[in-house]
Protein backbone atom coordinates (compact mmCIF):
# COMPACT_ATOMS: atom_id res chain seq x y z
CA UNK A 1 0.00 0.00 0.00
CA UNK A 2 1.36 3.41 -0.88
CA UNK A 3 0.48 6.83 0.45
CA UNK A 4 0.12 9.71 -1.96
CA UNK A 5 -0.31 13.44 -1.33
CA UNK A 6 -3.48 15.05 -2.61
CA UNK A 7 -2.50 17.55 -5.33
CA UNK A 8 -5.86 19.33 -5.32
CA UNK A 9 -7.14 22.33 -3.39
CA UNK A 10 -9.09 19.87 -1.19
CA UNK A 11 -12.07 22.18 -1.44
CA UNK A 12 -14.46 19.49 -2.66
CA UNK A 13 -17.64 21.45 -2.14
CA UNK A 14 -20.76 19.38 -1.56
CA UNK A 15 -22.74 18.70 -4.70
CA UNK A 16 -25.19 21.52 -5.14
CA UNK A 17 -28.39 20.97 -7.08
CA UNK A 18 -29.35 23.67 -9.54
CA UNK A 19 -32.51 25.44 -8.41
CA UNK A 20 -35.55 24.41 -10.47
CA UNK A 21 -36.25 26.42 -13.59
CA UNK A 22 -39.27 28.69 -13.26
CA UNK A 23 -42.40 27.33 -14.94
CA UNK A 24 -43.33 30.80 -16.12
CA UNK A 25 -41.72 34.24 -16.39
CA UNK A 26 -44.86 36.07 -15.33
CA UNK A 27 -44.27 38.18 -12.26
CA UNK A 28 -40.52 37.52 -12.62
CA UNK A 29 -37.91 40.23 -13.10
CA UNK A 30 -35.53 39.06 -15.81
CA UNK A 31 -31.89 40.20 -16.14
CA UNK A 32 -30.45 40.12 -19.66
CA UNK A 33 -26.70 39.93 -19.20
CA UNK A 34 -24.37 40.84 -22.04
CA UNK A 35 -20.84 39.52 -21.35
CA UNK A 36 -19.42 41.95 -23.94
CA UNK A 37 -18.71 39.45 -26.67
CA UNK A 38 -19.39 40.49 -30.26
CA UNK A 39 -23.07 40.25 -31.27
CA UNK A 40 -24.24 39.39 -27.77
CA UNK A 41 -26.24 42.62 -27.98
CA UNK A 42 -27.99 41.42 -31.16
CA UNK A 43 -29.19 38.28 -29.38
CA UNK A 44 -30.32 40.20 -26.30
CA UNK A 45 -32.08 42.87 -28.39
CA UNK A 46 -34.22 40.11 -29.89
CA UNK A 47 -34.90 38.54 -26.52
CA UNK A 48 -35.78 41.87 -24.96
CA UNK A 49 -38.27 42.57 -27.72
CA UNK A 50 -39.87 39.11 -27.39
CA UNK A 51 -40.08 39.39 -23.61
CA UNK A 52 -41.56 42.88 -23.96
CA UNK A 53 -44.33 41.45 -26.18
CA UNK A 54 -45.07 38.96 -23.39
CA UNK A 55 -45.21 41.74 -20.82
CA UNK A 56 -42.16 40.47 -18.94
CA UNK A 57 -40.08 42.94 -16.92
CA UNK A 58 -36.64 42.58 -18.56
CA UNK A 59 -33.60 44.66 -17.64
CA UNK A 60 -30.24 44.95 -19.37
CA UNK A 61 -26.84 44.45 -17.73
CA UNK A 62 -23.37 44.02 -19.13
CA UNK A 63 -19.99 42.85 -17.93
CA UNK A 64 -17.08 45.25 -18.61
CA UNK A 65 -15.19 42.47 -20.41
CA UNK A 66 -15.90 38.87 -21.30
CA UNK A 67 -12.39 37.87 -20.30
CA UNK A 68 -13.01 38.07 -16.58
CA UNK A 69 -15.63 36.94 -14.15
CA UNK A 70 -18.35 39.46 -13.39
CA UNK A 71 -17.45 42.08 -10.78
CA UNK A 72 -18.99 41.48 -7.37
CA UNK A 73 -20.93 44.77 -7.58
CA UNK A 74 -22.63 43.67 -10.79
CA UNK A 75 -23.55 40.26 -9.37
CA UNK A 76 -25.00 41.87 -6.25
CA UNK A 77 -26.95 44.40 -8.34
CA UNK A 78 -28.49 41.62 -10.44
CA UNK A 79 -29.32 39.52 -7.39
CA UNK A 80 -31.02 42.44 -5.71
CA UNK A 81 -32.96 43.58 -8.77
CA UNK A 82 -33.93 40.37 -10.58
CA UNK A 83 -35.23 36.82 -10.15
CA UNK A 84 -33.93 35.22 -13.35
CA UNK A 85 -30.82 35.77 -15.48
CA UNK A 86 -30.48 35.11 -19.18
CA UNK A 87 -26.88 35.41 -20.32
CA UNK A 88 -25.62 35.88 -23.87
CA UNK A 89 -22.58 33.64 -23.61
CA UNK A 90 -20.79 33.56 -26.92
CA UNK A 91 -20.39 35.17 -30.27
CA UNK B 1 14.37 11.96 24.15
CA UNK B 2 17.01 9.71 22.71
CA UNK B 3 19.66 11.40 24.82
CA UNK B 4 18.63 11.59 28.51
CA UNK B 5 18.32 15.18 29.74
CA UNK B 6 20.98 14.70 32.37
CA UNK B 7 23.33 12.55 30.28
CA UNK B 8 26.98 13.31 30.75
CA UNK B 9 29.47 11.30 28.73
CA UNK B 10 30.03 10.28 25.08
CA UNK B 11 27.81 9.06 22.30
CA UNK B 12 29.43 7.27 19.38
CA UNK B 13 27.62 6.51 16.12
CA UNK B 14 29.16 3.73 14.03
CA UNK B 15 28.44 1.13 11.38
CA UNK B 16 30.04 -2.24 10.66
CA UNK B 17 30.37 -1.36 7.00
CA UNK B 18 32.90 1.37 7.87
CA UNK B 19 36.55 0.29 7.97
CA UNK B 20 37.49 3.09 10.36
CA UNK B 21 34.71 2.08 12.77
CA UNK B 22 36.10 -1.45 12.77
CA UNK B 23 39.64 -0.12 13.17
CA UNK B 24 38.88 1.85 16.32
CA UNK B 25 36.94 -0.91 18.12
CA UNK B 26 39.73 -1.11 20.77
CA UNK B 27 39.38 2.63 21.38
CA UNK B 28 35.75 2.16 22.41
CA UNK B 29 36.79 -0.52 24.90
CA UNK B 30 39.39 1.81 26.42
CA UNK B 31 36.93 4.67 26.52
CA UNK B 32 34.26 2.62 28.31
CA UNK B 33 36.61 2.09 31.21
CA UNK B 34 37.06 5.80 31.91
CA UNK B 35 33.76 7.39 30.88
CA UNK B 36 30.07 6.86 30.16
CA UNK B 37 29.83 5.78 26.53
CA UNK B 38 26.80 4.90 24.41
CA UNK B 39 27.53 3.20 21.10
CA UNK B 40 24.83 3.36 18.43
CA UNK B 41 25.29 1.01 15.47
CA UNK B 42 23.55 1.98 12.23
CA UNK B 43 23.69 -1.32 10.36
CA UNK B 44 24.31 -4.14 12.84
CA UNK B 45 23.51 -4.06 16.58
CA UNK B 46 26.05 -6.86 17.18
CA UNK B 47 28.86 -4.51 16.13
CA UNK B 48 31.30 -3.80 17.72
CA UNK B 49 31.47 -7.53 18.58
CA UNK B 50 33.58 -7.09 21.69
CA UNK B 51 31.20 -4.62 23.34
CA UNK B 52 27.94 -5.40 25.09
CA UNK B 53 24.95 -3.11 25.21
CA UNK B 54 25.39 -1.61 21.74
CA UNK B 55 22.26 0.37 20.91
CA UNK B 56 20.39 -0.62 17.75
CA UNK B 57 20.37 2.48 15.52
CA UNK B 58 19.04 0.82 12.37
CA UNK B 59 15.98 3.09 12.48
CA UNK B 60 18.44 6.02 12.23
CA UNK B 61 16.36 8.29 14.46
CA UNK B 62 19.27 9.42 16.62
CA UNK B 63 21.44 9.90 13.54
CA UNK B 64 18.72 12.04 11.99
CA UNK B 65 18.11 14.12 15.11
CA UNK B 66 21.81 14.66 15.82
CA UNK B 67 22.48 15.39 12.13
CA UNK B 68 25.15 12.72 11.83
CA UNK B 69 26.86 12.89 8.42
CA UNK B 70 29.94 10.76 8.97
CA UNK B 71 30.70 7.63 10.97
CA UNK B 72 32.36 7.27 13.35
CA UNK B 73 31.08 10.39 15.09
CA UNK B 74 31.93 10.95 18.75
CA UNK B 75 29.85 13.51 20.62
CA UNK B 76 30.57 14.76 24.11
CA UNK B 77 27.51 15.58 26.25
CA UNK B 78 27.30 17.53 29.50
CA UNK B 79 23.96 17.38 31.34
CA UNK B 80 22.19 16.42 28.11
CA UNK B 81 23.78 19.25 26.07
CA UNK B 82 26.21 18.66 23.22
CA UNK B 83 29.63 20.16 23.98
CA UNK B 84 31.90 18.86 21.23
CA UNK B 85 31.91 16.52 18.26
CA UNK B 86 34.58 14.60 16.34
CA UNK B 87 34.23 12.72 13.04
CA UNK B 88 36.50 10.01 11.67
CA UNK B 89 39.58 8.98 13.60
CA UNK B 90 42.20 11.61 14.47
CA UNK B 91 44.12 10.28 17.42
CA UNK B 92 45.24 13.65 18.81
CA UNK B 93 41.75 15.09 18.73
CA UNK B 94 40.21 12.02 20.36
CA UNK B 95 42.87 12.10 23.09
CA UNK B 96 42.32 15.82 23.73
CA UNK B 97 38.53 15.49 23.93
CA UNK B 98 38.54 12.39 26.12
CA UNK B 99 41.53 13.56 28.21
CA UNK B 100 42.97 10.03 27.77
CA UNK B 101 46.56 10.57 26.76
CA UNK B 102 47.28 7.00 25.70
CA UNK B 103 44.07 6.41 23.75
CA UNK B 104 44.52 4.34 20.60
CA UNK B 105 48.26 3.94 21.05
CA UNK B 106 48.46 0.96 18.69
CA UNK B 107 46.41 2.62 15.96
CA UNK B 108 47.47 4.88 13.10
CA UNK B 109 47.20 8.63 13.74
CA UNK B 110 44.50 9.19 11.19
CA UNK B 111 41.79 7.31 9.35
CA UNK B 112 38.90 9.03 7.57
CA UNK B 113 35.28 8.13 8.31
CA UNK B 114 32.53 6.95 5.99
CA UNK B 115 29.16 8.44 5.07
CA UNK B 116 26.40 8.00 7.61
CA UNK B 117 23.51 5.78 6.53
CA UNK B 118 21.20 8.65 7.47
CA UNK B 119 22.47 10.77 4.58
CA UNK B 120 22.38 8.14 1.85
CA UNK B 121 20.45 9.34 -1.24
CA UNK B 122 16.76 9.79 -0.46
CA UNK B 123 17.19 8.93 3.22
CA UNK B 124 17.03 12.47 4.73
CA UNK B 125 13.57 12.97 3.20
CA UNK B 126 12.37 9.55 4.39
CA UNK B 127 13.66 10.23 7.91
CA UNK B 128 12.13 13.72 7.94
CA UNK B 129 8.76 12.21 7.20
CA UNK B 130 9.18 9.21 9.53
CA UNK B 131 10.23 11.15 12.59
CA UNK B 132 7.54 13.76 12.48
CA UNK B 133 9.47 16.72 11.22
CA UNK B 134 7.61 16.69 7.93
CA UNK B 135 6.11 20.05 7.10
CA UNK B 136 3.64 18.48 4.67
CA UNK B 137 0.02 19.33 5.33
CA UNK B 138 -1.66 17.82 2.26
CA UNK B 139 -4.37 15.23 2.74
CA UNK B 140 -3.04 11.69 2.42
CA UNK B 141 -4.57 9.40 -0.17
CA UNK B 142 -4.01 5.71 0.49
CA UNK B 143 -3.87 3.28 -2.39
CA UNK B 144 -5.46 -0.03 -1.43
CA UNK B 145 -3.23 -3.10 -1.41
CA UNK B 146 -4.50 -4.38 -4.76
CA UNK B 147 -4.78 -0.94 -6.33
CA UNK B 148 -2.37 0.33 -8.97
CA UNK B 149 -1.37 3.80 -7.82
CA UNK B 150 -1.00 4.95 -11.42
CA UNK B 151 -4.59 4.01 -12.15
CA UNK B 152 -5.68 5.68 -8.90
CA UNK B 153 -4.22 8.97 -10.10
CA UNK B 154 -6.04 8.74 -13.43
CA UNK B 155 -9.30 7.79 -11.70
CA UNK B 156 -9.07 10.76 -9.37
CA UNK B 157 -8.69 13.09 -12.33
CA UNK B 158 -5.23 14.32 -11.41
CA UNK B 159 -3.73 13.56 -14.83
CA UNK B 160 -3.63 15.59 -18.02
CA UNK B 161 -3.92 12.29 -19.88
CA UNK B 162 -0.30 11.22 -19.53
CA UNK B 163 1.22 9.10 -16.75
CA UNK B 164 2.24 10.92 -13.56
CA UNK B 165 5.04 10.39 -11.08
CA UNK B 166 3.30 9.30 -7.82
CA UNK B 167 3.49 12.22 -5.35
CA UNK B 168 4.87 10.51 -2.27
CA UNK B 169 6.02 12.34 0.85
CA UNK B 170 9.71 11.80 0.19
CA UNK B 171 9.47 12.99 -3.41
CA UNK B 172 7.59 16.12 -2.32
CA UNK B 173 10.18 16.81 0.37
CA UNK B 174 12.99 16.43 -2.16
CA UNK B 175 11.26 18.91 -4.44
CA UNK B 176 10.70 21.33 -1.55
CA UNK B 177 14.45 21.17 -0.89
CA UNK B 178 14.82 22.96 -4.25
CA UNK B 179 13.64 26.23 -2.68
CA UNK B 180 14.25 28.15 0.51
CA UNK B 181 10.57 29.14 0.64
CA UNK B 182 8.32 27.74 3.34
CA UNK B 183 6.01 24.91 2.25
CA UNK B 184 3.10 26.72 3.87
CA UNK B 185 3.63 30.00 2.02
CA UNK B 186 0.66 30.88 -0.17
CA UNK B 187 2.06 32.00 -3.48
CA UNK B 188 -1.14 32.76 -5.32
CA UNK B 189 -4.85 32.27 -5.82
CA UNK B 190 -5.36 29.79 -8.63
CA UNK B 191 -8.25 30.21 -11.04
CA UNK B 192 -10.87 29.12 -11.87
CA UNK B 193 -11.78 27.95 -8.35
CA UNK B 194 -9.75 30.82 -6.83
CA UNK B 195 -8.09 28.32 -4.51
CA UNK B 196 -5.18 29.48 -2.34
CA UNK B 197 -2.06 27.62 -3.46
CA UNK B 198 0.81 26.83 -1.11
CA UNK B 199 4.39 26.11 -2.10
CA UNK B 200 3.66 22.54 -0.93
CA UNK B 201 0.80 22.10 -3.41
CA UNK B 202 3.02 23.34 -6.22
CA UNK B 203 5.69 20.84 -5.14
CA UNK B 204 3.20 17.96 -5.24
CA UNK B 205 2.14 18.87 -8.76
CA UNK B 206 5.77 19.42 -9.81
CA UNK B 207 6.55 15.88 -8.62
CA UNK B 208 3.67 14.50 -10.68
CA UNK B 209 4.83 16.46 -13.74
CA UNK B 210 8.29 14.85 -13.46
CA UNK B 211 10.28 17.90 -12.33
CA UNK B 212 13.67 17.64 -10.65
CA UNK B 213 14.05 19.67 -7.43
CA UNK B 214 16.31 22.17 -9.16
CA UNK B 215 13.50 23.07 -11.57
CA UNK B 216 11.23 24.01 -8.68
CA UNK B 217 12.12 27.73 -8.42
CA UNK B 218 11.18 28.11 -12.11
CA UNK B 219 7.86 26.35 -11.53
CA UNK B 220 7.12 28.59 -8.54
CA UNK B 221 7.89 31.70 -10.58
CA UNK B 222 5.63 30.47 -13.38
CA UNK B 223 2.77 29.88 -10.94
CA UNK B 224 3.28 33.31 -9.39
CA UNK B 225 3.25 34.91 -12.82
CA UNK B 226 0.06 33.06 -13.79
CA UNK B 227 -1.64 34.46 -10.68
CA UNK B 228 -0.93 38.09 -11.60
CA UNK B 229 -4.16 39.87 -12.36
CA UNK B 230 -2.90 41.32 -15.63
CA UNK B 231 -2.15 37.84 -17.00
CA UNK B 232 -5.81 36.92 -16.54
CA UNK B 233 -5.28 33.17 -16.23
CA UNK B 234 -8.99 32.64 -15.71
CA UNK B 235 -9.80 34.04 -19.14
CA UNK B 236 -6.85 32.31 -20.80
CA UNK B 237 -8.23 29.01 -19.47
CA UNK B 238 -11.93 29.63 -20.02
CA UNK B 239 -11.71 30.90 -23.58
CA UNK B 240 -12.88 28.94 -26.61
CA UNK B 241 -9.59 30.07 -28.24
CA UNK B 242 -6.35 28.03 -28.29
CA UNK B 243 -4.53 29.77 -25.47
CA UNK B 244 -2.26 28.34 -22.81
CA UNK B 245 0.41 29.88 -20.61
CA UNK B 246 3.70 29.61 -22.51
CA UNK B 247 6.71 29.80 -20.18
CA UNK B 248 9.81 31.54 -21.57
CA UNK B 249 12.88 31.37 -19.35
CA UNK B 250 15.82 33.79 -19.45
CA UNK B 251 19.04 34.15 -17.48
CA UNK B 252 21.71 32.03 -15.82
CA UNK B 253 19.28 29.41 -14.52
CA UNK B 254 18.72 28.18 -18.08
CA UNK B 255 22.08 26.44 -18.33
CA UNK B 256 22.18 25.54 -14.65
CA UNK B 257 19.14 23.30 -14.95
CA UNK B 258 19.61 22.28 -18.58
CA UNK B 259 16.67 24.00 -20.26
CA UNK B 260 16.74 23.64 -24.04
CA UNK B 261 17.26 26.74 -26.19
CA UNK B 262 18.67 24.88 -29.21
CA UNK B 263 17.57 22.14 -31.56
CA UNK B 264 13.86 21.30 -31.36
CA UNK B 265 13.48 24.03 -28.75
CA UNK B 266 9.70 24.15 -29.13
CA UNK B 267 9.43 20.37 -29.30
CA UNK B 268 9.76 17.32 -27.12
CA UNK B 269 12.72 15.54 -25.58
CA UNK B 270 14.11 17.80 -22.87
CA UNK B 271 13.05 17.01 -19.32
CA UNK B 272 13.20 20.58 -17.97
CA UNK B 273 11.24 22.06 -20.88
CA UNK B 274 8.63 19.32 -20.85
CA UNK B 275 8.03 19.12 -17.11
CA UNK B 276 8.15 22.77 -16.02
CA UNK B 277 5.38 23.77 -18.40
CA UNK B 278 3.43 20.67 -17.45
CA UNK B 279 3.77 21.42 -13.73
CA UNK B 280 2.14 24.82 -14.22
CA UNK B 281 -0.74 23.24 -16.13
CA UNK B 282 -1.19 20.56 -13.46
CA UNK B 283 -1.39 23.27 -10.77
CA UNK B 284 -4.15 24.97 -12.76
CA UNK B 285 -5.89 21.64 -13.25
CA UNK B 286 -5.61 20.25 -9.74
CA UNK B 287 -5.38 23.26 -7.43
CA UNK B 288 -7.40 25.61 -9.60
CA UNK B 289 -9.88 23.01 -10.82
CA UNK B 290 -9.48 24.05 -14.47
CA UNK B 291 -10.36 21.11 -16.67
CA UNK B 292 -11.22 20.70 -20.34
CA UNK B 293 -14.95 20.65 -20.79
CA UNK B 294 -15.32 22.29 -17.38
CA UNK B 295 -14.16 25.87 -17.15
CA UNK B 296 -11.63 25.17 -19.93
CA UNK B 297 -13.96 25.74 -22.90
CA UNK B 298 -11.38 25.52 -25.72
CA UNK B 299 -13.06 24.60 -28.98
CA UNK B 300 -9.98 22.93 -30.43
CA UNK B 301 -7.10 23.52 -28.01
CA UNK B 302 -3.54 22.73 -29.06
CA UNK B 303 -0.78 20.29 -28.01
CA UNK B 304 1.07 22.98 -26.01
CA UNK B 305 -1.72 22.91 -23.45
CA UNK B 306 -0.05 19.86 -21.87
CA UNK B 307 2.79 22.24 -21.06
CA UNK B 308 4.84 24.69 -23.10
CA UNK B 309 8.16 25.93 -21.79
CA UNK B 310 11.40 26.88 -23.49
CA UNK B 311 14.44 29.07 -23.02
CA UNK B 312 15.84 31.90 -25.10
CA UNK B 313 19.16 31.31 -26.89
CA UNK B 314 21.06 34.16 -25.29
CA UNK B 315 24.77 33.31 -25.53
CA UNK B 316 25.15 34.11 -29.25
CA UNK B 317 22.18 36.40 -29.77
CA UNK B 318 22.80 39.68 -31.58
CA UNK B 319 19.84 41.26 -29.82
CA UNK B 320 19.03 42.00 -26.19
CA UNK B 321 17.00 39.22 -24.65
CA UNK B 322 13.28 39.27 -24.00
CA UNK B 323 13.94 39.72 -20.28
CA UNK B 324 16.28 42.67 -20.85
CA UNK B 325 13.72 44.29 -23.13
CA UNK B 326 11.24 43.88 -20.31
CA UNK B 327 13.39 45.67 -17.75
CA UNK B 328 15.54 42.97 -16.16
CA UNK B 329 19.33 42.62 -16.28
CA UNK B 330 21.09 39.89 -18.24
CA UNK B 331 22.31 38.21 -15.04
CA UNK B 332 18.82 37.90 -13.55
CA UNK B 333 16.86 34.72 -14.13
CA UNK B 334 13.27 35.33 -15.14
CA UNK B 335 10.09 33.67 -16.30
CA UNK B 336 7.87 35.35 -18.86
CA UNK B 337 4.36 34.04 -19.42
CA UNK B 338 2.68 34.55 -22.76
CA UNK B 339 -0.90 33.47 -23.37
CA UNK B 340 -0.17 31.63 -26.58
CA UNK B 341 -1.66 29.26 -29.10
CA UNK B 342 0.07 26.88 -31.46
CA UNK B 343 3.27 27.23 -33.46
CA UNK B 344 3.07 28.52 -37.03
CA UNK B 345 6.23 28.07 -39.09
CA UNK B 346 7.69 30.74 -41.35
CA UNK B 347 9.87 29.44 -44.18
CA UNK B 348 11.93 31.82 -46.27
CA UNK B 349 14.93 30.21 -47.98
CA UNK B 350 15.80 33.15 -50.23
CA UNK B 351 15.88 36.39 -48.21
CA UNK B 352 19.47 37.51 -47.53
CA UNK B 353 18.60 41.14 -46.89
CA UNK B 354 16.89 42.29 -43.70
CA UNK B 355 14.24 44.31 -45.54
CA UNK B 356 13.07 41.23 -47.47
CA UNK B 357 13.16 38.91 -44.47
CA UNK B 358 11.25 41.42 -42.35
CA UNK B 359 8.49 41.59 -44.96
CA UNK B 360 8.40 37.77 -45.06
CA UNK B 361 8.01 37.51 -41.30
CA UNK B 362 5.37 40.24 -41.35
CA UNK B 363 3.26 38.29 -43.85
CA UNK B 364 2.88 35.41 -41.40
CA UNK B 365 2.54 37.67 -38.37
CA UNK B 366 -0.37 39.34 -40.10
CA UNK B 367 -2.29 36.03 -40.12
CA UNK B 368 -2.40 35.90 -36.30
CA UNK B 369 -6.06 35.50 -35.32
CA UNK B 370 -7.12 36.64 -38.82
CA UNK B 371 -5.41 38.59 -41.59
CA UNK B 372 -8.08 41.27 -41.37
CA UNK B 373 -8.19 41.63 -37.59
CA UNK B 374 -5.74 44.22 -36.24
CA UNK B 375 -4.79 45.29 -32.74
CA UNK B 376 -6.63 42.46 -31.05
CA UNK B 377 -4.18 39.59 -30.64
CA UNK B 378 -0.58 39.61 -29.44
CA UNK B 379 2.11 37.40 -30.96
CA UNK B 380 5.39 35.79 -30.03
CA UNK B 381 8.00 35.66 -32.79
CA UNK B 382 10.77 33.07 -32.36
CA UNK B 383 13.70 34.03 -34.60
CA UNK B 384 16.10 31.20 -35.42
CA UNK B 385 19.89 31.65 -35.54
CA UNK B 386 20.02 31.46 -39.34
CA UNK B 387 17.36 34.13 -39.68
CA UNK B 388 19.07 36.28 -37.05
CA UNK B 389 22.31 36.06 -39.03
CA UNK B 390 20.72 38.17 -41.76
CA UNK B 391 20.01 40.95 -39.29
CA UNK B 392 23.41 40.64 -37.60
CA UNK B 393 25.30 40.87 -40.89
CA UNK B 394 23.33 43.97 -41.83
CA UNK B 395 23.88 45.51 -38.41
CA UNK B 396 20.17 45.73 -37.59
CA UNK B 397 19.41 46.22 -33.91
CA UNK B 398 16.27 44.74 -32.37
CA UNK B 399 14.78 48.24 -32.26
CA UNK B 400 15.39 48.74 -35.97
CA UNK B 401 13.88 45.35 -36.74
CA UNK B 402 10.82 46.21 -34.67
CA UNK B 403 10.44 49.52 -36.48
CA UNK B 404 10.61 47.85 -39.91
CA UNK B 405 8.19 45.13 -38.82
CA UNK B 406 5.72 47.68 -37.56
CA UNK B 407 5.89 49.51 -40.86
CA UNK B 408 5.28 46.27 -42.77
CA UNK B 409 2.36 45.47 -40.49
CA UNK B 410 0.57 48.81 -40.82
CA UNK B 411 -2.14 48.92 -43.46
CA UNK B 412 -4.86 51.20 -44.74
CA UNK B 413 -8.04 50.58 -42.79
CA UNK B 414 -10.19 50.14 -45.88
CA UNK B 415 -8.20 46.99 -46.79
CA UNK B 416 -9.24 45.23 -43.61
CA UNK B 417 -12.67 46.51 -42.60
CA UNK B 418 -15.54 44.05 -42.45
CA UNK B 419 -16.66 43.22 -45.98
CA UNK B 420 -13.37 44.20 -47.65
CA UNK B 421 -12.03 41.49 -49.98
CA UNK B 422 -15.58 40.07 -49.84
CA UNK B 423 -14.91 38.69 -46.37
CA UNK B 424 -17.36 39.56 -43.61
CA UNK B 425 -14.74 39.33 -40.88
CA UNK B 426 -12.71 42.46 -40.33
CA UNK B 427 -12.38 45.75 -38.52
CA UNK B 428 -15.32 48.07 -37.79
CA UNK B 429 -16.28 50.26 -40.80
CA UNK B 430 -15.50 53.54 -39.05
CA UNK B 431 -11.78 52.64 -39.19
CA UNK B 432 -11.73 52.57 -43.00
CA UNK B 433 -9.98 55.93 -43.36
CA UNK B 434 -7.12 55.46 -40.91
CA UNK B 435 -3.98 53.34 -40.93
CA UNK B 436 -4.02 50.37 -38.57
CA UNK B 437 -1.18 48.52 -36.82
CA UNK B 438 -1.38 44.77 -36.49
CA UNK B 439 -0.14 44.75 -32.91
CA UNK B 440 -0.91 46.99 -29.96
CA UNK B 441 2.16 48.64 -28.33
CA UNK B 442 3.93 45.89 -26.35
CA UNK B 443 1.90 43.22 -28.08
CA UNK B 444 4.73 41.59 -30.05
CA UNK B 445 7.35 39.57 -28.17
CA UNK B 446 10.55 38.59 -29.98
CA UNK B 447 12.98 35.90 -28.80
CA UNK B 448 15.99 34.15 -30.33
CA UNK B 449 15.93 30.36 -30.11
CA UNK B 450 16.49 27.15 -32.04
CA UNK B 451 19.18 24.99 -33.57
CA UNK B 452 22.02 26.37 -35.65
CA UNK B 453 20.82 25.14 -39.03
CA UNK B 454 17.53 25.97 -40.74
CA UNK B 455 16.12 29.16 -42.22
CA UNK B 456 12.94 28.92 -40.23
CA UNK B 457 11.31 31.10 -37.67
CA UNK B 458 8.07 30.61 -35.80
CA UNK B 459 5.03 32.70 -35.02
CA UNK B 460 3.00 31.84 -31.95
CA UNK B 461 -0.38 33.45 -31.77
CA UNK B 462 -1.50 35.21 -28.62
CA UNK B 463 -4.93 35.05 -27.08
CA UNK B 464 -7.86 36.60 -28.89
CA UNK B 465 -8.39 38.62 -25.73
CA UNK B 466 -4.92 40.19 -25.63
CA UNK B 467 -4.34 43.56 -23.97
CA UNK B 468 -5.14 45.30 -20.70
CA UNK B 469 -8.78 44.18 -20.75
CA UNK B 470 -7.69 40.58 -21.22
CA UNK B 471 -4.19 39.13 -20.88
CA UNK B 472 -0.86 40.89 -21.19
CA UNK B 473 2.53 39.09 -21.01
CA UNK B 474 4.09 39.14 -17.57
CA UNK B 475 7.69 38.67 -16.41
CA UNK B 476 8.82 37.81 -12.88
CA UNK B 477 12.22 37.17 -11.33
CA UNK B 478 12.98 33.59 -10.28
CA UNK B 479 13.67 33.46 -6.54
CA UNK B 480 15.75 30.80 -4.85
Amino acid sequence: MSTLLDPTSELQPAQREAIPRPQSLSEKRVALLDISKPRGDVFLDHLEARLGELGVDARRYSKPTFTRVAPVDLKQQIVSECDVVIEALAD
Amino acid sequence: MLVPVDFTGFIAVVKRDCATCRLIEPVFRELMIGAALQIHSQDDPSFPDSIDDVIDERALELSYRLEIEIVPTLIQFQDGEERARLVGWKRDEWRRLTEMTALGEALPEYSPGCGSKSVEPGMPEKLAYKFGDTPLKARRVEAASQQDEHELMFERGWSDGLPLVPPTEDRALKTLAGTTRSPSEIIGIIPPDNAPCTVEKVAINAVMAGCKPEYFPVVLAAVEAACLDEFCMHGVLATTYFSAPIVIVNGPIVDKIGLNWGHNVLGQGNRANSTIGRALQLVIRNVGGGRPGGVDRATLGQPGKVGFCFAEREHDSYWESLAVERGFTADESTVTLFAGGGVHPVGDQKSRQPESLTRSLALTLRTVYHSKVFGRTDALLVVSPENMRVFREAGWSKARFREALDEALTVAGDEVVAGAARIDEGMPPHLADIRLSKFRPGGLLIVHAGGGAGMWSAVITGWAGSGPKGSVPVTVAIKS
